[in-house]
């Protein structure tokens, strides 16, 4: 199990947060991804203070936290590759591709390695489709994609 | 050689294959001899087969270079002997592959530099708002309607029916909501045109909320598009500094003002109810319709929801007139269509091209045929939820009555080439893993029926007993297609059905194995 630490100065942060926001309309899921910006996740205890400032339940904050896949309620791994795996990378050789690195790395979609340093995530088209496989690595976008490729750009960011 | 300009795409896909290199690579040479070159970053032709590519100005036109082997070999080259050398391509407009096109949507994209409100207008950007801005709003509608145009987002409604819906519904507040949530797996016409000319589907916008009373739109933009996000807020902006964009457009007295919202990985988001509900603030769960959107959308008001191609469509027509965009296309299907070819195919791009052309043409005569050269099994056409073409049923033309009449659908225009190596069986197992995964949840049979289509797929792959949970899973898709409340649980039984009834063999021999790889 993750321990998940508070993040320092947590309610003067969101406080800010929400301030930045007043003037947007139906604004609790851009909240929930600005506070995610913020700390790289959505920490616990951010969900009183926005359902208070917004005037909804608890539960209505929870819901919208647990609908969207982007949102993270622990923090990310230091290194995110995002493996698309739509039917026009699959066309291309995704899912071999995502083989391969799922061995390399020890674990499947949705994982962190061992050591915490890095997270596979599946993602469902990139908009790349015209040179696929296509990833991301650390937000960053790669067409033509392969093991090697991968490696060399978590090398590079090493 | 003195000071030259050249062109390199700065859209997100090209740079995915090294075009920041390549302007690395030609400053650097530059650098070597002297020179300060002019660099301007445009967005894509929608070549991507030949990126990283760039373009150098002549007094003839533009060359395209196609640096083989290393990029600095390709621009010493270059700076040597100029158009003569090995890697130029020609001039650009040259190609068959931009000359056979029909391109009104995406006639600007790759060519101008997308940071510039200059460029946009110089290269006839803003002349649809002009005259819209003297136009009677009715008249505006009027000139929608008679152009034919219909939703480019997939079921085709006409643009001009809704507009008028909006127009005619009571209240002074209103909306237009651009849906730039292109989830589809083989499309990125949205994404090409937001990173490559974003002030054209600014203008339309605008355009729309004159048109229906609207003062205030919202285009929502899908996370993994973070370029084209960034991108539209940028020139946003700069349209808000030129006086384009809102209190008082151009001293008109009209206002009209644009907000990004940016989705958060739900594909069903890309339902424009779903859509809605998000851009509230609230889990992206379709809405029952009744109501229709058009008289209670966005926060209960009349709203407009177009997709990004449909709205970018407008400028033209109110610039050059309904009739001149109805002359492309044929029957219902008028104007153009932006196909995209991905996947596995030797040329994949967009090609702009009137309704009516053939599969076959796009995929063999643009595409080049499969990447591999082995024999093409499949298109899938439409998405995620659209249906496995075979390749003796290519010729069918591309619009959207067509393809409905064979049993299948147009959608986004995306198209999904697989050669030989494709297993169908495996193809409609991820529908309905898609499916499973994405579902609002909101009903039973798309919720449950999915995860049900999973098992059912695994079982006949494992060879137990193949022709009853055949039998079941044909059952499974009429009540996914007939009790879903949207398109994701209606359309998923697609392309299973699609890959069941056209690819038969693939399923025996999975069942007569018992392959159980997923057992
Ligand atoms: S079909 Fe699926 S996605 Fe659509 S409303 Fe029903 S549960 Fe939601
Ligand atoms: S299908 Fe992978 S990027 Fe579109």
């Amino acid at each position: 199990m993750t321990i998940v630490k508070t993040p320092v100065d947590l309610a003067g942060r969101i406080g800010r947060i929400l301030s930045e926001h007043e003037a947007v309309e139906g604004a609790c899921l851009v909240v929930l991804q600005a506070i995610q910006r913020e700390f790289g996740y959505v920490p616990a205890g951010a969900l009183e203070p926005v359902a208070r400032a917004l005037n909804l339940s608890h539960a209505d904050v929870y819901g919208v936290l647990t609908f969207y896949h982007d949102l993270r309620r622990a923090p990310p791994a230091r290194h995110v590759v995002r493996v698309c795996q739509s039917e026009a990378c699959q066309a291309m050789g995704s899912r071999s591709l995502t083989e391969q690195l799922s061995r390399r790395f020890d674990i499947g979609l949705g994982e962190t390695t061992a050591d915490g340093a890095t997270t596979l995530e599946a993602v469902y088209c990139l908009g790349n489709c015209a040179l696929s496989p296509a990833v991301t690595v650390d937000g960053a976008l790669y067409g033509r994609a392969t093991e090697f490729l991968v490696l060399e750009r978590l090398g590079a960011a090493e | 050689m003195k000071s030259e300009t050249f062109f390199v795409s700065s859209d997100s896909a090209s740079v995915s294959v090294g075009a920041d290199d390549l302007v690395r690579a030609i400053t650097a040479e530059a650098a070597r001899r002297g020179i300060e070159p002019r660099i301007v970053r445009t967005g894509s032709r929608g070549l991507y087969f030949l990126e990283p590519m760039f373009e150098l100005e002549t007094q003839e036109g533009r060359f395209g270079f196609q640096p083989e082997g290393t990029m600095a070999e390709c621009v010493t080259e270059m700076f040597d002997i100029g158009v003569e050398a090995r890697t130029c391509l020609g001039l650009m407009d040259d190609l068959p592959w931009l000359h056979k096109q029909e391109r009104l949507t995406f006639e600007r994209c790759g060519i101008v530099d997308p940071r510039s409100i200059n460029d946009y207008r110089f290269h006839g950007g803003f002349l649809g708002l002009e005259r819209a801005l003297g136009m009677a709003p009715e008249d505006i509608v009027a000139a929608v309607t008679e152009s034919g145009l219909r939703g480019r987002g997939g079921a085709g409604f006409p643009a001009g029916v809704k507009w008028s819906t909006v127009r005619g519904a009571p209240g002074d507040v209103k909306y237009v909501c651009c849906n730039a949530d292109e989830g589809d797996s083989g499309t990125f016409a949205d994404r090409m045109l937001m990173e490559g000319d974003p002030f054209l589907l600014i203008e339309g916008m605008i355009i729309a909320g004159l048109a229906v009373g609207a003062g205030k739109g919202f285009i929502y933009i899908r996370s993994e598009y973070p370029a084209a996000i960034q991108m539209m807020r940028q020139a946003i902006e700069t349209a808000r500094i030129a006086g384009w964009l809102g209190g008082d457009i151009r001293e008109s007295g009209k206002a009209f003002d644009i907000e990004i919202r940016e989705g958060a990985g739900a594909y069903v988001c890309g339902e424009e109810t779903a859509m809605l509900e998000s851009l509230e603030g609230k889990r992206g769960m379709v809405r029952a319709k009744p109501p229709l959107p058009a008289l209670e959308g966005l926060f209960g008001r009349p709203t407009v929801v177009n997709n990004v191609l449909t709205l970018a469509a407008v400028p033209m027509i109110v610039a050059r007139g309904a009739a001149f965009y109805r002359n492309y296309g044929m029957g219902h299907s008028r104007g153009t269509q932006p196909f995209q070819l991905a996947g596995c195919i030797r040329n994949g791009g967009l090609v702009e091209k009137a309704f009516g052309t053939t599969l076959r043409t796009l995929i063999e005569d643009f595409g080049g045929g499969t990447a591999t050269g082995r024999p093409l099994k499949a298109v899938q056409v439409g998405g995620p939820l659209g249906g496995y073409i075979p390749e003796h049923l290519l010729d069918l033309p591309a619009d959207y009555e067509a393809l409905a009449e064979a049993g299948f659908m147009l959608g986004h225009g995306g198209l999904v080439v697989f050669d030989d190596r494709a297993d169908m069986l495996e193809q409609a197992r991820f529908a309905m893993e898609f499916c499973a995964i994405e579902s609002c949840g909101k009903c039973t049979p798309c919720r449950l029926g999915a995860q049900r289509g999973v098992e059912v797929i695994d079982r006949v792959a494992a060879g137990v007993e193949p022709a009853k949970n055949l039998a079941l899973l044909d059952d499974l898709c009429t009540l996914m297609k007939d009790g879903s409340l949207c398109a994701l649980g209606g359309l998923t039984p697609m392309p299973v059905r699609t890959a069941l009834y056209h690819f038969p063999g693939d399923f025996e021999r999975a069942a007569a194995q018992g392959d159980i790889r997923w057992a």
